[in-house]
């Protein structure tokens, strides 16, 4: 009995101990949420003003860049899977890894080899623990990305896009290297303090709304330097900030997933801690009636043996 | 108060400054380029690195280092927009 108020009595400092850690995770996360979001609104006057930037040149450019123009035949796709550093954020990584999965399904129905890109090291992890091949990864940042990291990653992927615009069926093409024709991303996007969705989009090459303007209206911009000149130094800058925007998504979403399953877990020990008091003092309580019961009984043994004699 | 010059200094993590100016300067690939109120509109890409300088109404200045600048200019004014944008300091003007 005494064995089995002991044993309970360990396992209540534990769930204890447990809570506490996930109670802290969670304000954490709480914070990090708010901090994430600023980033996001932050980014958003530029992201905007590159976009109204690149429609007036689309307009005005030949659009023969490698960027938007789709390749004839696209036989290696390169994704970029954003996934987060730490786990306990939920379904957060599971999710985003299912959605890269479909999309590595489709280009495989679609006759294209996918080449993966991974940010994070549960990414990483998964892949390596299945002995997928990753083209690079990059990790250490998913709680806190800055632009830096965008445009590591940005370097990266335009570097293998440019690449890939020579190869052919057997051969590398003159630079030796096999780089890819189509650029795709999976990130988190953040809907949401309840909702956020792993969700595939198309990087490169990029589709440029080419927005309908009356002659009169479209403003007769001036180009220095020239108008597809200008084109070839904005792109990669554009790719950069789609980059940049679905990490600060992600990382976003990454603690909001985080606060969710940290609240659940100290909801989750606060019941059995409930549980586990209870049976514990039911288990003193039982310990208690038995030695009671069995002094009584042996007073009662004794007076009988005493009114014997 | 006449003619002002809207000016944004936008970077991709934040937006640096923004109000009415008399004036700002630029150095594009080109060259040196100053745009007062109601300059044509223009899309310039900046050299790299270097500064961009605005000039307030009272005779104030600003400087920015910029780099991976570009500068747009429309009917609404300019708009600076640049990977990173830090406040020169005194020893680089």
């Amino acid at each position: 009995m005494a064995g089995q108020v002991q044993a309970l009595r360990r396992r209540i400092r534990t769930v204890k101990s447990t809570k506490k850690i996930a109670k802290a995770q969670e304000l954490v996360a709480t914070s990090r949420i708010a901090k994430a979001q600023e980033r996001v609104a932050a980014s958003k006057p530029y992201a905007e003003a590159i976009t109204q930037v690149l429609t007036a040149l689309a307009s005005n450019a030949t659009i023969d860049n490698p960027l938007l123009v789709p390749r004839e035949r696209v036989r290696r796709a390169g994704v970029l899977l954003i996934t987060s550093d730490r786990g306990l954020a939920g379904a957060y990584n599971a999710n985003a890894l299912r959605t890269a999965e479909q999309l590595i399904q489709k280009l495989k129905a679609d006759g294209k080899d996918a080449v993966l890109y991974v940010v994070g090291r549960k990414g990483v992890g998964y892949y390596r623990f299945r002995n997928r091949p990753i083209e690079a990864s990059w990790t250490g940042f998913s709680e806190r990305p800055s632009f830096a990291d965008a445009k590591r990653i940005g370097d990266a992927l335009l570097e293998a896009f440019v690449a890939g615009a020579d190869d052919g069926d057997e051969h590398y093409g003159p630079d030796g290297i096999q780089g890819v024709d189509e650029l795709h991303i999976v990130s988190t996007q953040f809907k949401s303090l309840m909702t956020q969705s792993a969700e595939a989009h198309f990087l490169a090459p990029m589709q440029v709304e080419e927005r309908e303007v009356e002659p009169g209206l479209r403003p007769a911009y001036e180009f220095e330097p020239d108008a597809d000149e200008l084109l070839d130094a904005l792109l990669p800058k554009y790719l950069n900030t789609r980059i940049y925007a679905a990490l600060l998504d992600s990382a976003a979403s990454e603690s909001a997933s985080r606060r969710r399953a940290m609240k659940s877990a100290s909801d989750n020990a606060d019941d059995l801690l409930k549980r586990y008091t209870r049976e514990m003092n039911s288990a003193r309580q039982a310990a208690i009636t038995q030695e009671i019961s069995e002094i009584v009984g042996g007073a009662n043994a004794l007076a009988a043996a005493g009114s014997d004699v | 108060m006449a003619n002002q010059l809207p000016v944004k200094v936008v970077a991709v993590e934040e937006r640096i400054w923004s109000g009415e100016a008399e004036m700002l300067v630029a150095r594009t690939t080109e060259g040196e380029i100053g745009v007062l109120p109601g300059h044509a509109p223009l899309l310039g890409l900046l050299k790299e690195p270097s500064q961009v300088r605005v000039k307030l109404a009272g005779g104030e200045q600003l400087t920015y280092d910029v780099s991976g600048g570009f500068l747009s200019i429309d009917a609404d004014g300019v708009t600076v927009l640049a990977e990173s944008a830090v406040p020169a300091t005194p020893e680089s003007h």
